[in-house]
């Protein structure tokens, strides 16, 4: 990707590189070794452990804390991104009395832990540990949404909204209809990264409530045996999550890809830094490559 | 409101203990991450994928699965960790590559005539990086560096639930001592937090102002 900050790599440069490789291969697998010797010597890895993954129903328990985390993330995704949009619009209203508050109750809720808000919501309203997280998640994503899409609205070229304006439409119609759509494509690739948070953050929910797929994990450890089967439910659980967000951040990546490429097109990429420069040294990075050979 | 003055002393500390870790983890997460970065866009392919996997796969961990790692699984695997050191050491293995990642796009945001320039003078990759790439980075780099650091402070919230005293964990204890002026402690504790992450969000925001003026 910045293959511009070195040459392509001569017979010297390259069995240094080997070596390099090497050394690091060693320290990787001595790291690992030593990880593996540990779980080892503790009794981790017997097979007897892992045997519990035979039965169906704790898989059946694991599952259903699954299916709670998916349940759960997207109910607060899509309330978290209409919250957003209804965010971003009040927060750039004509209106004092609208704009001034709305962006006190976006700094209030953007600063302060999405945890801190699921256990008083929970606290404070009787709807239950699943709702009280679905509502912080709901929330404080509302509110990070809203503020990616206000700078992607205010990173759209002027003339769109002058040009929206000129024809008649009402500032709000302007918003909705010229603005929003333009803005909500520019920055889908934050929004969807943002869902990752969003996912992550479910496990809190063992935290506040007694819901998810992590507090399904600690039943069944609890139940058969915590020193002896903690590692072993841990390890499935952390695949679980993995799988699970590895499969939205690969959107995320591929919607970000899509919008360089037609932001080229188009000759106007908008958004973050990182946008347009991911795609410059690789054209650049190209060109170094093909002087030296 | 009473109930916030009445126990000023318990949020104070607090306090302390959210600073205390807000502090120790920037301090050893931000080396491990400027690592990472440089790691990430080296010449050597088995540094590249040794960073890359490690930032991919933390990156998509629950920070609560970190913490029942670092806190609990590991007592039964070597013994337990000291309660402060299994937080901190779970905050930084967990916030580095957020900071990789930030440096990262630092680098990426230099332009290109500069590592070439530098290239054709003769410099080796080290050099290139060292003295001309980083230095311009570190400017696009700081506003996302603090944001790192925004998301970090609301993450330490997390260790109220393995056994530090900090905030959250204040908030908790106070609330359950006080069930009649909940709404009270839930603003008491949010306000702390707020006068750290407010703060620091609009300097981000001044210095990007800055930054892009120059630019």
């Amino acid at each position: 990707m910045t293959s511009v900050l070195y040459d392509v790599p001569g017979p010297r440069a390259r069995r240094r590189s080997r070596i390099l490789s090497v050394v690091t291969g060693l320290v990787v697998a001595g790291v690992l070794a030593f990880a593996i010797v540990q779980l080892a010597q503790a009794g981790q890895l017997d097979a007897e452990r892992w045997l519990i993954f035979n039965d169906p129903l704790i898989w059946q328990a694991l599952l259903r804390g699954l299916w709670i985390v998916v349940q759960s993330a997207i109910t607060a995704a899509a309330l978290a991104i209409l919250l957003g949009v209804v965010f971003a619009l009040l927060r750039q209203s004509e209106l004092r009395v609208v704009r001034v508050p709305t962006t006190v109750v976006l700094e209030f809720f953007r600063g302060m832990p999405v945890l801190l808000m699921m256990l008083f919501i929970y606290l404070m309203f009787p709807i239950g540990a699943y709702w009280s997280v679905v509502a912080a998640l709901t929330v404080y994503n509302g509110a990070i949404i809203g503020e990616a899409l206000r700078s992607g609205m205010l990173a759209l070229p002027k003339g769109q909204r002058e040009a929206g304006l000129a024809i008649g439409l009402r500032p709000l119609q302007n918003r909705l209809l010229i603005e929003f759509p333009q803005a909500f494509r520019n920055m889908l690739p934050i929004i969807v990264a943002q869902l990752v948070v969003l996912i992550k953050d479910t496990a809190l929910g063992t935290v506040v409530g007694q819901v998810g797929l992590v507090k399904e994990g600690e039943l069944l450890a609890e139940y058969l045996g915590r020193s002896t089967y903690y590692f072993p439910l841990f390890v499935v659980m952390v695949t679980m999550y993995l799988l699970l967000n590895l499969a939205v951040s690969t959107l995320a990546r591929f919607l970000a890809r899509r919008r360089n490429q037609s932001g080229t097109a188009t000759a106007a990429p908008t958004g973050g830094p990182g946008g347009a420069a991911t795609v410059a040294p690789l054209e650049g990075g190209a060109a170094v490559a093909g002087a030296s050979t | 409101m009473n109930v916030i003055f009445d126990n000023i002393d318990t949020f104070l500390r607090g306090f302390g203990g959210t600073l205390t870790l807000l502090g120790l983890t920037t301090l050893f997460a931000l080396p491990f991450g400027l690592l990472l970065a440089a790691m990430r866009v080296s010449p050597v392919a088995s540094l590249r994928a040794t960073s890359t996997v490690y930032v991919e796969v933390l990156r998509n961990t629950p920070l609560l699965l970190v913490f029942t790692f670092f806190s609990v699984i590991i007592t039964y695997i070597s013994g337990a960790l000291p309660f402060q050191v299994a937080a901190v050491l779970a905050l930084t293995i967990y916030t580095a590559p957020f900071f990789a990642e930030a440096i990262r796009s630092g680098i990426n945001g230099v332009p290109v005539g500069q590592a070439e320039a530098a290239r054709s003078i003769g410099m080796t990759f080290g050099q290139t990086l060292g003295l001309v790439i980083l230095p311009q980075a570190v400017r696009s780099v700081v506003p996302p560096l603090i944001n790192v650091i925004i998301a970090l402070t609301k993450n330490t919230s997390v260790a109220g639930a393995f056994f530090i005293f900090e905030l959250f964990n204040v908030g908790r204890e106070v609330a359950n001592a006080n069930g009649n002026a909940v709404v009270a402690v839930f603003l008491g504790v949010a306000f702390f937090y707020l006068i750290i992450t407010v703060p620091l969000g609009q300097l981000a925001d001044h210095i990007e102002r800055r930054v892009a003026v120059r630019r």
